[in-house]
């Protein structure tokens, strides 16, 4: 078993995060950095996109659209210049693999801009940068200066006579410009919200011109399969969903962190790469792709962590951001502090989206205080079916993921708020430090107490095994 | 586009043209879909997800998996679509968005002013759930804003449905209201200091489907279910803009846009919308009044009607040879009513003109502009150079200027403006500038080439530039295209078309001044002029202390009711049905929305007084002066009294062809040898804007506030010849600029515009004291520029 997990292992993003100073040109040059470009060079451009077809790549930012197949969509007689853009916000709840990829290796993303502008005739790519993360922006700005100083980038690259323009552009700090029509807005200058689509960005994208916007890790990719061909990346992975990706574990694992592995690795596998759950405790929930993506409970640690297999089983492979919770955690209160993500980020630009996540909010604050009623969890599902699938853009699909999937999984914990009166766990047994410094201590502190005991019955109760949660009499506010 | 597509609307077949939004395909089998940020005019926006539909089959065989927007897609051949009324997929979709927008609308219904005319408030209830299930905490903001000091945002009433900002950004082009925050807190608003600087901000408010927009004129004063509604036409330019106006107890309340696709769509001024006060104001006239004694008698009096109009008839009578002089306020009913008139009266000089005017221009408009007709507003969007020549159609002409952006936008339009430089307007219109001095636009459009199907749009102000009238329809005639006179009054067309203007033997508003003057004629009737529209105010006001007789036919005093004889009350615009021609020569009646009944129109004063005058036997009213019938040099006969029906249309005759000496007559800028251009000696541009000092504009102070600044404007060679030569305090560049001219002088905040052309000032014509003929200088005068010291 061990060893199966270690052999799903794929370190080739990652492999030289390790290395000294593994951010700066000579390093990564040292690794035989910027040599697919030459092998690039050497192909016709439409041989690239042909490659990277084959190769069967899928877009590492959430949707898994096949990227070689976007790239062929750029029309070839259009009279306007033709844009990459790389989609390099990465503001999700729980995903967190651009950035430490930008971070110790921003020259991989460099060198999959060049290959990929190049493939689709590109002569000025952007990649956007969330904003919160300066120190990226920075390190990113570094590289390119430094790509442009070795001529890997300007004009006439490699003696190729390609000439590319890279510019690394600061977002503001909107989840919404993660929507890709969205960041096309905020890089033109204007407020980020969704465009309407039809045209769509490869007819009409930024400044209404063809453009590719791919995610940081599709492009970060493509110098691999360049490099290496598309049959070896073809044969890692499951059957359609090829190659290898960053899965990022976060949470209550000993070892969290970013683990380069073949598509169809599962969290089980993952979270004995990890050394467990932390000590003492038992998984409980996790997300599969950021907290966009519906709640998975211990009963899918062996689903195959590709896109069909995550999706057959009621949840999206999303951005392998693999959130792990484990019985301290109540899930009332993680789903609450996502729904008020969600609230806070909606663009405001449509009414389910904007109104539903003011509402949810509210609602679901209440039942974490144990007000409300048992009717209140038809009203929330009901909220969410409102929301899902009307909005205008996935943002507020992603906001009842969450909702929905907790009360299918946890809806007795839900209940027991309101027979509880209360939150029935003490949030802080939850924290990083609850067994260093004493979680008692922390317990004592928000004044309400739950022995470890009743915590361990709850995690362990799930709407399936159609148990009740049994909860300490007269401690409750049974309304 | 012009292919039909046939599709299945709640399993009914309807066929409509390709590109139909789906949401207008249901409503031709009467499916009406709720929505909010859908408007037919505006470019769609997917925002409020209210008309979401099923789509079984989009026509390719496979359905939509989501409900859709149908205000987003457009038909396809096959498709198969459930609206609320077949689908509980969609109908479930529609309340859950409905529900959702209540979430966070104060739900303030019975206080807000649109309660009773509100989308939201209907919808809620034909498409939305009884009973609301959110118990919460509502957002609340502090209420209101300004976004302008007429339009008000209470911005928790708004869905941010993204009307406003769409029409201000696609339609009107002043897209200085925006969404700001985000989520929840997303709001309408404009950037800090700035306001929603718009001619057309009126429109948002009525396109709102809200309550969160409202007007400081409206706001509070009524429920829209007190008011009764008529459709009129507006008054206050040539465009012919269909309004509603909804009024109260005999009180307009508002004013709003009416829907005619034909000319204004659905978009009015704010002039149109705001500027109505005038007809309430405090100092309407009410009463006849008759001065006793003639000319140097006392002070004028009350009368009756009977009495003033036997003193009128009398007084005219006695007077002597008379001229009729009008301004533009006259529906085309009028106008006949004055041109039967001065018929009546025996008098060849009769002129529409309140503003300066050239012989030449009157030939241009008796022989080119009456009868013409060849461009329609539906033109002004298709054809593929429309060229601007003397009109600045966002404050001349504001319908004009919206169907020019129309077409702008769509790509099938290029703007071409002869002008002295790009005004704001014409930027909007992404115009090309042809740089003209003005009184050289003859040349320009001269040497215009222009494709076949170009529309020329004179405007009346090239009656000042020699040739250039007859160089503008030419330059369309010659590329076989068409144009069009474009006056800036309502009543101007009509007028044209009603002969109010001299024929040959006739003499203009100038000349009937200087004849006054000079004692060749003795009476004036004048209906609706301003002095200081006059090319010489000073000279029309001596006219009027000099004339024996003056008539005055006015709804509020001014210097020529102050020095009439007899002064008749006549009706504002609400008050009379009546016509008026567009530039177009589009007849547009109206009906009559208040009936006083001690208020009669111009037509139906004129018919009173003319049944006196016929009724008084020519040999009493000699009394020593000429009667009409022997004024000299005219040549005409006074048309008998049985002819002097009222109303009666006027006769085409000789009176129409121009004769020799007229046409040599032409109005030509005064030459300045080139010496005097030393200096800063310049030429004078000016028109009139939108909103500034007009009449008709009286009486509300909000919309007032609106109007743009008076500046002057200089090109930047100009700016630093001025600047440069000295005056400039401490070696500062000058802020203001003093403009002298042979009247007189104004001092202006100074704005260097790099479009203009050298040498040339420009000054808004009525939005300063009296007025630049008033204060500043004779029409195509040329002026001299200084900086001003200190503040301005």
């Amino acid at each position: 078993m061990s060893e199966r997990a270690s052999e799903k292992l794929m370190p080739v993003l990652t492999a030289s995060w390790a290395d000294d100073r593994s951010w700066t040109l000579a390093a990564y040059e040292a690794r035989g950095g910027y040599a697919a470009l030459d092998t690039a060079f050497a192909m016709a451009p439409d041989d690239v996109v042909t490659l990277v077809k084959d190769a069967g790549l899928r877009g590492r930012g959430g949707a898994g659209f096949p990227t070689g197949m976007k790239w062929s969509f750029i029309p070839k007689d259009s009279p306007k210049p033709t844009y990459l853009v790389v989609n390099a916000d990465e503001s999700e709840p729980g995903t967190c693999k651009d950035i430490p990829l930008m971070m110790a290796s921003p020259h991989t993303l460099v060198e999959g801009v060049i290959i990929s502008a190049y493939a689709i005739g590109a002569e000025r790519a952007f990649i956007y940068v969330r904003g919160e993360v300066l120190h990226v922006v920075r390190r990113l700005r570094a590289a390119v200066r430094e790509a442009y100083a070795a001529g890997h980038l300007g004009t006439d690259i490699h003696g190729s006579g390609y000439d590319l323009e890279l510019v690394v552009h600061a977002g503001a700090g909107a989840y919404i410009c993660g929507e890709e029509t969205a960041l096309l807005d905020s890089l033109e200058g204007r407020r980020g919200q969704p465009r309407l689509r039809p045209p769509f960005p490869a007819v009409a994208g930024l400044y209404a011109s063809p453009t590719v916007i791919n995610n940081a890790e599709s492009i970060a990719t493509v110098p691999s399969i360049v490099a290496h061909g598309a049959e070896w990346f073809a044969a890692m992975g499951t059957e359609k969903s090829n190659g290898f990706g960053i899965f990022s574990l976060s949470g209550h694992v000993r070892r969290p962190g970013q683990y380069e592995a073949q598509l169809g690795i599962t969290l089980r596998e993952l979270i004995e790469l990890a050394g467990g759950v932390r000590e003492g405790h038992e998984l409980k929930f996790w997300t599969p792709g950021g907290s966009s993506t519906p709640l998975f409970t211990a009963e899918h640690l062996d689903v195959p962590l590709d896109f069909e297999s995550v999706a057959a089983a009621g949840s999206m492979l999303g951005t392998r951001a693999l959130q792990i919770f484990d019985d301290t955690v109540c899930v009332v209160r993680a789903v609450l502090r996502w729904t008020e993500f969600y609230k806070h980020e909606s663009c405001g630009k449509c009414t389910p989206c904007r109104e539903g996540t003011w509402w949810l909010v509210q609602t679901l604050a209440a039942l974490e205080k144990g007000q409300g009623s048992e009717a209140d969890l038809d009203l929330l599902l009901d909220q969410c079916d409102n929301i899902l699938g009307r909005s205008f853009c996935a943002l507020g699909d992603g906001a009842t993921s969450s909702i929905t999937s907790s009360i299918q999984y946890f809806r007795d914990e839900y209940v027991a708020h309101l027979t509880h009166g209360g939150c029935p766990f003490d949030p802080a047994a939850s924290t990083a430090w609850a067994d260093s410094v004493g979680r008692v201590a922390g317990g004592d502190s928000v004044g309400r107490v739950a022995g470890d005991d009743s915590v361990g019955r709850v995690a362990g109760t799930s709407a399936s095994e159609g148990r009740r949660i049994e909860t300490t009499p007269g401690q409750g506010g049974d309304r | 586009m012009t292919d039909d597509v046939t599709l299945t609307i709640d399993g009914r077949p309807v066929t409509v043209p390709a590109g139909t939004l789906l949401i207008r395909a249901a409503e031709q089998i009467g499916v009406e879909i709720p929505r909010f940020c859908d408007h037919p005019l505006l470019a769609p926006a997917g925002a409020c997800r209210q008309c979401l539909v099923e789509i079984t089959d989009a026509g390719n065989g496979r359905g939509f998996p989501k409900p859709q927007a149908s205000c987003t897609i457009p038909v396809a051949e096959g498709m198969v679509v459930q609206t609320q009324v077949t689908s509980a997929v969609a109908d479930k979709a529609q309340q859950g968005i409905m529900e959702f927008l209540l979430v966070n609308h104060p739900l303030d219904c019975p206080v807000c002013d649109k309660g009773g005319e509100c989308p939201l408030q209907n919808q809620a209830m034909s498409n939305g759930r009884g009973e609301t299930r959110f118990e919460g905490v509502k957002r609340t903001f502090p209420k209101p804003i300004n976004l302008s000091p007429m339009v008000l945002l209470d911005r928790e009433r708004c869905i941010v449905c993204q009307r406003c900002t769409r029409f201000a950004d696609e339609i009107a082009g002043d897209p200085s209201i925006s969404l700001v925050e985000r989520g929840a807190q997303q709001q309408i608003g404009v950037a800090p200091g700035a306001t929603f600087d718009s001619y057309f901000s009126g429109n948002t408010i009525q396109i709102c489907p809200v309550g969160a927009l409202t007007s400081e004129q409206y706001r509070f004063r009524s429920r829209p279910f007190d008011l009764v509604s008529t459709p009129s036409v507006a008054e206050h330019d040539a465009c012919g803009a269909a309004i509603r106006v909804d009024h109260r107890r005999g009180t307009v309340m508002r004013r709003l846009s009416g829907e005619d696709p034909a000319v204004n769509e659905e978009w009015i001024t704010d002039k149109d919308r705001f500027a109505f006060r005038y007809g309430v104001a405090p100092d309407r006239l009410t009463m006849p009044l008759v001065r006793d004694g003639g000319d140097d008698g006392q002070e004028q009096r009350a009368a009756s009607w009977l009495e003033a109009f036997a003193v009128a008839a009398a007084r005219l009578r006695a007077a002597g040879p008379v001229a009729v002089l009008t301004g533009g306020r006259l529906t085309v009913e009028d106008a006949e009513a004055y041109a039967a008139f001065a018929d009546l009266l025996g008098t060849r000089d009769v002129d529409f003109r309140a503003r300066p005017l050239s012989a030449e221009e009157t030939v241009f408009l008796r022989e080119r502009v009456r009868g013409h007709r060849g461009v329609e507003y539906a033109d002004l969007e298709s054809a593929p150079v429309v060229v601007l020549a003397g009109l600045e159609p966002e404050d001349e002409a504001g319908t004009i200027f919206l169907r020019l952006r129309k077409g702008v936008r769509a790509g099938r339009t290029r703007v071409v403006t002869v002008a002295p430089y790009l005004s704001r307007g014409s930027r909007k219109l992404a115009a090309e500038l042809v740089a003209c001095v003005p009184g050289e636009e003859a040349a320009a459009l001269a040497a215009l080439e222009l494709p076949e199907g170009a529309v020329v749009l004179a405007g009346e102000r090239l009656a000042l530039s020699p040739g250039a009238l007859d160089a503008a329809a030419d330059a369309a005639e010659r590329a076989g295209g068409r144009w069009a006179w474009v006056p800036r009054r309502a009543g101007d067309r009509g007028a044209v078309e009603a002969g109010l203007l001299p024929g040959p033997e006739g003499r203009d508003a100038d000349r009937v001044v200087a004849a006054v003057l000079a004692g060749e004629l003795r009476g004036l009737v004048v209906g609706g002029v301003d002095p200081d529209d006059t090319a010489d105010p000073a000279a029309f006001r001596a006219a009027l202390a000099a004339a024996e007789v003056v008539v005055s036919l006015e709804q509020r005093p001014t210097d020529v009711t102050r020095a009439a004889d007899v002064v008749l009350p006549v009706a504002t615009a609400h008050e009379k049905a009546g016509t008026y021609l567009t530039w177009e020569g589009r007849p547009r009646p109206f009906p009559q929305v208040f009936d006083r009944p001690n208020t009669m129109s111009d037509a139906r004063v004129l018919r009173h007084v003319g049944e006196e005058y016929a009724g008084l036997p020519a040999a009493v009213a000699g009394s020593g002066l000429d009667t009409p019938t022997e004024q000299a040099g005219h040549g005409l006969d006074t048309p008998g009294l049985a002819g002097a029906r009222p109303g009666y249309p006027t006769s085409e005759d000789a009176r129409w062809s121009s004769s020799p000496r007229e046409r040599s007559e032409s109005w030509a800028y005064r030459d300045h040898p080139d010496a005097d251009r030393a200096g800063h000696e310049v030429a004078l541009a000016t028109w009139r804007l939108l909103l500034d000092d007009a009449t008709l504009q009286a009486g509300d102070k909000h919309l007032a506030a609106t109007a743009r600044p008076a500046v002057a404007r200089v090109s930047p060679a100009t700016y630093a010849a001025l600047s440069g030569s000295g005056a400039g305090l401490d070696g500062d560049p000058p802020q203001a600029v003093v403009v002298t001219g042979d009247r007189g002088s104004l001092t202006l905040p100074v704005e260097v515009v790099r479009s203009m052309v050298d040498d040339v000032v420009w000054v808004p014509t009525r939005s300063t004291g009296r007025g630049v003929w008033a204060d500043l200088a004779s029409p195509g005068s040329r002026v001299r520029l200084a900086p001003a010291g200190g503040e301005v």
